[in-house]
C-alpha cells in the first residue's frame, strides 16, 4: 500500500505536472500494452520496423543534434551492423542473440574509424565528407558479390523470435531501453560537453576539454546504437541488403531528425513514429500508393516552413513555458511557476514574447 | 586504352565541372547545401527529352528552352521553399533534399520508372590521336568549355560577377556597401542551376533518363566540391578533371572497375581531406562564431 501511494505521488508530482512527461507517459504504456489490445499482425509489423527506426534516429540525434557532427552517412553504421549480423549467423551458424552484439560491437568499430578519419573536419565538409563512407562500402560490397550476396544482400537469416509479438516486444523494449539510454546520457554531465562541442568547439578546448576524446567516443556510441538497430533490422527483415547502406537511408535518418527536432532525443523518435507509419498507411490506397514518396516530402516541407526548428519543440513551447527565472518547464496552464513561485506571465503588456525564450 | 581514358576522362571532368562549379557558386553565396542541385539537371534532362519527342522543335531550340524553364522554376522554388527558411541552416538543408524527392517522384508518375532513351543529337565521330570520339561527346566538351568561360566572364567581369564575388566573401559587409544580398543570392541561383541544366540537356543523349538519375552525379559532385575546397571554383574545375580521370582509370584499367569507380573517387576525396582538411584549394575558414 505504501509502495502504491509512493508511486501515485511521484507520478502526480513529477509526471502529471508537464504535459510533455504526461504524453511521455501515455507513449511507453501504450506501445507496451498494444498487442495485447489489437495484435494485429500488420500493424505489428509496421510499429517493430517504426521501433528499430526510432532506435536509428535517435542515435543520428546524439551525434548530429548534441555534437553538431551532422553525419550523413549514418546509413554505413545501420549497414554494417546488418551485415556483420548476418553473415556471422549465417556462415558460422550462431544464435541472432549472439551475433546482434557482434554487429554492435562491429559497427562502434567502424564509428571509431569513421570519427578518427573525421576529426579534422568540420561543418558542412564533416557532412559530405561523411556522405561517402557508406558509399564506399557499398562499391566494396558490389565488387566482392560471393562474399555479401551483390544486390540481393544476404538472405534467409533468422529471427529472433518465431511470433509477431515476440519479435514486436523485441524491437519495443530495445527501443525504450536505447533511447532511454541516450537520453539520460544527453541529459548528463556528457552531454552538456557535447552542447558545448557544438556550440563553440575552440572554447570548449580552451575549457579543458578533450573534445577528440568526446567526438570519438559519441562517434562509437552513436554507431553502436546504429548498428544495434541494423542487425534488428536484418534479422527481423531476414535478409541484409545494400539498400541499408543506400544514400536514400542516409537521407531519411537526417528527414526524421529534423523534422522532429534536434538535439532534443525524443523529437527525432517522435517523428519517426508520426512519419514511418503514415508513409506505410498512405501505401494501402492504391491511387496514392505510388504518389507516397511524394507526399512525404510535401509534408516535411510544409512542416518546415512552418515549424523550422522541428515538431517537438514547437509542440513543446506550444504547451509548456519556461520559468524566466529558474529555467524549469511548467504548464501552460500555470501562472506561477511550480518549483520558485516566479510570475511566469509577463508584467508588462506587450512583453510576453520576450518571457521563456 | 591510353586515349580511352584520356577521352572519356575529359569528357567526364566537363560534366561534373559544369555540376560542381554551380554547386560551389551556391554555396559560396549563400551557404546553402543544395542537395536538389543535381535533381534540376534530372529536370532538364527530362524537359528536353519531352520537347524533343512530343513537339518536334528543333534540337537547340528544345535545349534552350528547357535550360530556360528549368532556370526559372528554380528561382521560384527558391523564393518559395528555401528563402522562407534561410536562417535554419539545418531546415535548408532538409527542405533541398525533400525537393529533390519531390522532382523525383513526380518524374517517376508521370514517366514511369523505367529508362528514356533520347536519339544522338549529334550523328558520326571523327577521329582524333587514333580514337574514335562521337561528336555527341565532342559537343559536351565544346558546350562545357563555353559555360566555363561564360560564366568566367560573369564572374570576373561584369558589376553581377563582382557582387556575387563580393557576397561570397563577406555577406554583411556587401551588404553595409549597398549591395543587395537577397537579389544576388537569387541571380547566384539561377546562373548556377542554369549550369545544371545545360550539363542534363548536353549529357541526356549519351547517358539514359530515368527519375533516379540524379542520385550517382551527386555523390560524385560532392565528392568534387569537397575535393576541391567548399566554394572555391577553381578547385571545382580541377577537382573535377581529377575525380574524372580517376573514374575513367578505374573502369578501364580495374576488374570490376564499374561497380568501384565511385568508392576510388570517393577514397581519393577522403584521403584529400585527410592531409588537407579544407580540400585543395579551400580556404581555411576562420572559427565562425
Amino acid at each position: 500500500m505504501y509502495w502504491i501511494r509512493r508511486a501515485w505521488g511521484e507520478l502526480k508530482n513529477e509526471v502529471f505536472v508537464l504535459p510533455s512527461r504526461t504524453l511521455a507517459l501515455i507513449w511507453v504504456v501504450g506501445l507496451l500494452a498494444l498487442p495485447m489490445a489489437y495484435g494485429d499482425a500488420y500493424v505489428l509489423r509496421i510499429l517493430t520496423m517504426t521501433c528499430i527506426f526510432a532506435i536509428f534516429a535517435a542515435s543520428w540525434d546524439l551525434l548530429a543534434g548534441y555534437t553538431g557532427q551532422v553525419n550523413f552517412g549514418h546509413a554505413l553504421f545501420f549497414g554494417v551492423g546488418a551485415y556483420t549480423s548476418g553473415l556471422m549467423s549465417l556462415k558460422l551458424g550462431l544464435s541472432p542473440w549472439l551475433t546482434i552484439w557482434a554487429g554492435a560491437a562491429v559497427a562502434l568499430l567502424s564509428g571509431f574509424l569513421v570519427g578518427y578519419l573525421c576529426l579534422r573536419l568540420r561543418g558542412s565538409y564533416l557532412s559530405l565528407a561523411t556522405l561517402a563512407f557508406p558509399l564506399i562500402a557499398l562499391g566494396l560490397l558490389f565488387a566482392f558479390p560471393d562474399f555479401s550476396g551483390g544486390e540481393l544482400g544476404i538472405s534467409g537469416l533468422r529471427r529472433l523470435m518465431v511470433t509477431p509479438t515476440g519479435n514486436y516486444y523485441v524491437a519495443a523494449l530495445s527501443m525504450l531501453a536505447i533511447v532511454f539510454a541516450l537520453w539520460l546520457l544527453a541529459d548528463s554531465k556528457f552531454g552538456l560537453v557535447l552542447h558545448a562541442i557544438r556550440d563553440d568547439e575552440v572554447a570548449a578546448r580552451a575549457s579543458g576539454i578533450n573534445t577528440l576524446r568526446y567526438k570519438m567516443m559519441v562517434f562509437a556510441i552513436a554507431a553502436a546504437a546504429a548498428g544495434f538497430a541494423g542487425a534488428l533490422f536484418a534479422h527481423y527483415l531476414r535478409v541484409a541488403g545494400p539498400s541499408t547502406l543506400e544514400v536514400a537511408l542516409s537521407f531519411q535518418v537526417v528527414i526524421w531528425g529534423i523534422f522532429g527536432g534536434v538535439a532534443t532525443i525524443y523529437g527525432p523518435v517522435a517523428a519517426v513514429f508520426i512519419l514511418y507509419p503514415l508513409t506505410e498507411w498512405l501505401s494501402n490506397f492504391p491511387a496514392v500508393g505510388e504518389l507516397r514518396l511524394l507526399i512525404f516530402a510535401v509534408i516535411v516541407l510544409l512542416v518546415l516552413l512552418f515549424m523550422p526548428r522541428g515538431l517537438a519543440p514547437w509542440v513543446r513551447d506550444k504547451i509548456e513555458t519556461q520559468c524566466p527565472r529558474c529555467k524549469q518547464r511548467n504548464g501552460r496552464w500555470k501562472s506561477v511557476c511550480r518549483l520558485c513561485g516566479a510570475p511566469l506571465q509577463a508584467q508588462v503588456p506587450g512583453a510576453q514574447r520576450l518571457v521563456g525564450h | 586504352m591510353l586515349q580511352d581514358i584520356l577521352v572519356t576522362g575529359l569528357v567526364n571532368g566537363g560534366v561534373y565541372a559544369l555540376l560542381a562549379i554551380g554547386f560551389s557558386l551556391i554555396f559560396g553565396v549563400a551557404r546553402i547545401v543544395n542537395i536538389a542541385h543535381t535533381a534540376f539537371y534530372m529536370l532538364a534532362a527530362y524537359c528536353f527529352y519531352t520537347l524533343l519527342t512530343k513537339t518536334g522543335l528543333g534540337f537547340v531550340l528544345s535545349g534552350l528552352i528547357s535550360v530556360g524553364a528549368v532556370t526559372l522554376f528554380s528561382v521560384v522554388c527558391y523564393r518559395l521553399v528555401i528563402e522562407p527558411v534561410r536562417e535554419h541552416e539545418a531546415a535548408v538543408l532538409i527542405a533541398t533534399i525533400a525537393l529533390a524527392l519531390v522532382f523525383q517522384e513526380l518524374m517517376l508518375y508521370s514517366f514511369g520508372g523505367h529508362f528514356l532513351g533520347i536519339p544522338s543529337t549529334l550523328e558520326g565521330s571523327m577521329r582524333f590521336l587514333g580514337v574514335s570520339i562521337p561528336y555527341q561527346r565532342l559537343l559536351i566538351l565544346v558546350v562545357a568549355g563555353a559555360m566555363l568561360a561564360i560564366v568566367w566572364f560573369v564572374l570576373y567581369r561584369t558589376r553581377l560577377g563582382l557582387a556575387i564575388r563580393a557576397t561570397a566573401n563577406d555577406l554583411e559587409v556587401a551588404n553595409l556597401m549597398g549591395m543587395n544580398v537577397h537579389r544576388v543570392a537569387m541571380a547566384t541561383v539561377a546562373i548556377s542551376v542554369s549550369l545544371a541544366a545545360v550539363a542534363g540537356v548536353v549529357v541526356a543523349p549519351v547517358f539514359v533518363v530515368d527519375p533516379f538519375m540524379w542520385l550517382s552525379p551527386l555523390v560524385t559532385m560532392l565528392a568534387i566540391v569537397v575535393l576541391g575546397g567548399l566554394g572555391s571554383l577553381k578547385g571545382s574545375l580541377i577537382g573535377a578533371l581529377i575525380i574524372g580521370y580517376v573514374e575513367a582509370i578505374t573502369v578501364f584499367a580495374v576488374p570490376a572497375g564499374a561497380y568501384l569507380k565511385g568508392a576510388v573517387a570517393l577514397l581519393i576525396m577522403v584521403i584529400v581531406l585527410l592531409a588537407r582538411p579544407e580540400g585543395l584549394f579551400g580556404v581555411a575558414f576562420e572559427e565562425e562564431r
